[in-house]
């Protein structure tokens, strides 16, 4: 591991340089005050700009990585905020507990699972990582310190919860984590023809499974239009046969390419092969849970693949009632912009309300995309897919978003005004003032 | 049996990753620190992470004639002592010395002093165990002195020959002694420095300290690539060197 010298995004656009980045090691340190505005940066893993803080500070929290208690006998676990994912795993695995909520990365800090509110492949049965927590604290710009839970400042808990790092700095955290008998998953992956499948498939029996989610042709047109493959996983019962290994060595992209590789060519091919490798329409399998959560965690800085200037990624969600349309026409104007998608992922959210005032995951449908950054016909193809989801009076998600305009924010976030009362007036990043037009 | 390990100065980013790596094989871990809130904080983690035993105690190297206590104290609590790791130091503003022998002297007593005041109960004691491993953090400025930094080198230097004296009178009674010779690590002693492809992480100093513990090695550079650099630094000629602003 190398020191860290260099604070982007993980879209790595847009590029931002922030005047200061000042680490945080200690969680009885405040919040400096300095000139402008401070941010907490954990492991850099949103894709646009809500982890960027131009012209101003950043608080490195990586140091803030420690565990307070963990019980291996109820799964209760506290820890700093800047402990990754994969070191709760590594800690808690052999003990027969996992993640009650996790994305598909591990790479990222529990300060920014919360601060996101991040969702995972099983929402549909248990919310968001923020539906999780217990009680966390958070030190004010002011000095102030203070415990937030359901019970205690409850506005300022369900603040915090998907408010972007903008209601102070989370020193630490309590949740609760999932037994599991070992580290497996039985997996099964159905290869489905067009996207209403995809939908019986979603909301047919396929709801009781434990974690589901899909993996969209998004070149594909005409009648196949919307093809992929489904997946789905529950945590492997105590006794399993043919347990394969932990996955090994991690490859990594070791330098920048001068170009793109995720170009035309290279996508199609790409995706026709994904989805013809599965010969057979369904297919079962016991895997390791790393290649089932985290398949890009194997590749270190897989991000680089997207050339110098980088991806933006898109991720909405639209109202399950025009669900099928809005998910059919945006796949249709993707295909015709032939900007094809590298990683095109689509699940239904379950009907969990909220945990916070800003969290992107709400009863609906959801589809991913990511796109290498061409220019104006990236943005151009974003504007046509942010009509179709301002339509559907959708949102899109803030942790993947560079350049969402402050309507759309306004639109798709309704307790915008609530959340609004509860932001750390020292408190700012690039992305805030880019949807609200706030002062830097 | 699980090792028992003291670190003194365990609040520092290279303690505190090193005193994890022996949590997670199970150790016994006595922490010594001026900040103890902080040390019972890492105590806390470390005991998560798989420590037997973790004890926490109040330790200040500008207070003299301390040291002896601090050893006794650890020696009992962990029922003697396989691995000492000496950790603590400041970073001294070089002109601040420059312009003043009190500050000098006390970068001095820090940096140097303060850890022979341990080292000399702790060699003792390993001596009559005939076991043990004394580690202790040098640095690679203490290779060759330059004008950018040569109180701090100064001190790093005085411990690596006491070490190397040490090391002369305890391998034949089966006492290990290390010297560890970090070069840039991105620690909060150099928040302050612009970081470059040099500049490794605590971790993976850690890593190679307890490595290096374990093969029972003399001298350490970490990363590996400060043996070669400090070699090139000690073999100008002075004629040279006396026009670099290293």
């Amino acid at each position: 591991m190398d020191a860290q010298t260099s604070f982007p995004s993980w879209g790595r656009y847009p590029p931002a340089t922030p005047a200061r980045v000042l680490p945080v090691r200690f969680r009885d340190q405040a919040v400096p005050r300095v000139a402008g505005s401070v941010l907490p940066y954990g492991n850099g893993r949103s894709y646009g700009d809500s982890c960027l803080n131009n012209g101003g500070t950043l608080l490195a929290t990586r140091g803030l990585d420690r565990f307070l208690a963990f019980d291996p006998s109820t799964g209760l676990i506290r820890c700093e905020a800047g402990v990754l994912l994969s070191e709760i795993l590594s800690l808690t695995v052999g003990y027969g507990w996992f993640l009650p909520v996790t994305p598909g990365t591990r790479l990222i800090t529990v300060g920014g699972a919360i601060a996101n509110d991040v969702h995972g492949k099983n929402h549909h049965l248990a919310g968001t990582f923020g539906h999780q927590v217990t009680c966390l604290e958070l030190v004010r710009g002011s000095g102030e310190r203070m415990r937030c839970s359901a019970t205690e400042r409850a506005d300022l808990f369900a603040a915090t919860i998907g408010g972007l790092g903008l209601t102070g700095l989370i020193t630490w955290a309590e949740f609760r984590l999932k037994r599991i008998a070992n580290p497996y998953v039985q997996v099964e992956r159905t290869r489905f023809d067009r996207l209403d499948d995809f939908f019986d498939l979603a909301l047919g029996a396929e709801r009781e499974r434990e974690y589901t989610v899909a993996w969209i042709d998004c070149l594909a047109t005409g009648r196949h239009l919307g093809r992929g493959i489904y997946m789905a996983g529950t945590h492997a019962a105590p006794t399993c046969e043919g347990a394969p290994g932990a996955p090994g060595r991690t490859l990594s992209v070791p330098f920048d390419p001068p170009v793109s590789l995720i170009a035309g060519p290279t996508l199609k091919t790409f995706n026709e092969l994904f989805y013809r490798k599965q010969f057979r329409r369904v297919q079962t399998g016991l895997e390791h849970y790393a290649p089932f959560f985290y398949p890009l965690d194997g590749i270190d800085q897989w991000n680089r693949i997207y050339g110098p200037k980088g991806f933006l990624q898109y991720q909405s969600v639209v109202p399950m009632a025009l669900g099928r349309d809005v998910t059919r026409e945006m796949l249709q104007c993707i295909a015709r912009s032939g900007q094809g998608s590298f990683l095109s992922v689509l699940k239904v959210f379950g009907d969990r309300p909220p945990a916070g005032l800003l969290s992107f995951p709400r009863p609906g449908v959801t589809l991913a995309l990511d796109f290498p950054f061409k220019g104006p016909s990236t943005l151009r193809l974003f504007e046509t897919l942010d009509a179709l989801v301002t339509q559907a009076g959708g949102a899109i998600y803030p942790a993947k978003d560079a350049r969402m305009s402050p309507a759309l924010f306004a639109s798709g976030y309704p307790r915008l005004d609530e959340f609004r009362r509860h932001l750390d007036p020292a408190f700012s990043s690039s992305f805030w003032r880019r949807v609200t037009g706030d002062a830097p | 049996m699980s090792a028992r390990v003291l670190i003194v100065g365990a609040t520092s980013a290279i303690a505190e990753a090193v005193a994890r790596r022996y949590a997670a094989q199970g150790a016994a871990l006595f922490l010594a620190a001026r900040r103890t809130d902080r040390a019972a904080v890492i105590a806390d983690d470390l005991r998560v992470r798989g420590a037997a035993a973790v004890t926490v105690a109040a330790y200040d190297a500008t207070v003299r004639d301390t040291a002896d206590a601090l050893v006794a104290a650890a020696w009992e609590a962990l029922g003697g002592i396989d691995v000492a790791l000496i950790a603590h130091g400041s970073l001294p503003d070089q002109p601040a010395c420059a312009a003043s022998a009190v500050l000098t002297r006390q970068e001095l007593e820090v940096n140097a002093l303060s850890v022979i005041d341990l080292l000399t109960p702790l060699a003792n004691r390993m001596a009559s165990a005939r076991h043990g491993t004394l580690a202790v953090i040098g640095s690679v400025a203490g290779d060759r002195g330059r004008q950018s930094n040569y109180v701090y080198g100064a001190a790093k230097g005085c411990l690596a020959v006491f070490m190397q004296g040490l090391a002369h009178r305890l391998t034949p009674v089966g006492v290990r002694v290390l010297t560890i010779k970090p070069g840039f690590v991105d620690t909060p002693m150099t928040a302050a420095f612009p970081k470059g492809p040099l500049w490794a992480s605590p971790q993976t100093v850690a890593r190679d300290i307890q490595r290096a513990i374990e093969r029972g090695a003399q001298v350490l550079y970490t990363p590996w690539f400060w043996r070669w650099i400090m070699l090139v630094i000690r073999l100008i000629p002075t004629s040279i060197f006396q026009r670099t602003r290293l």
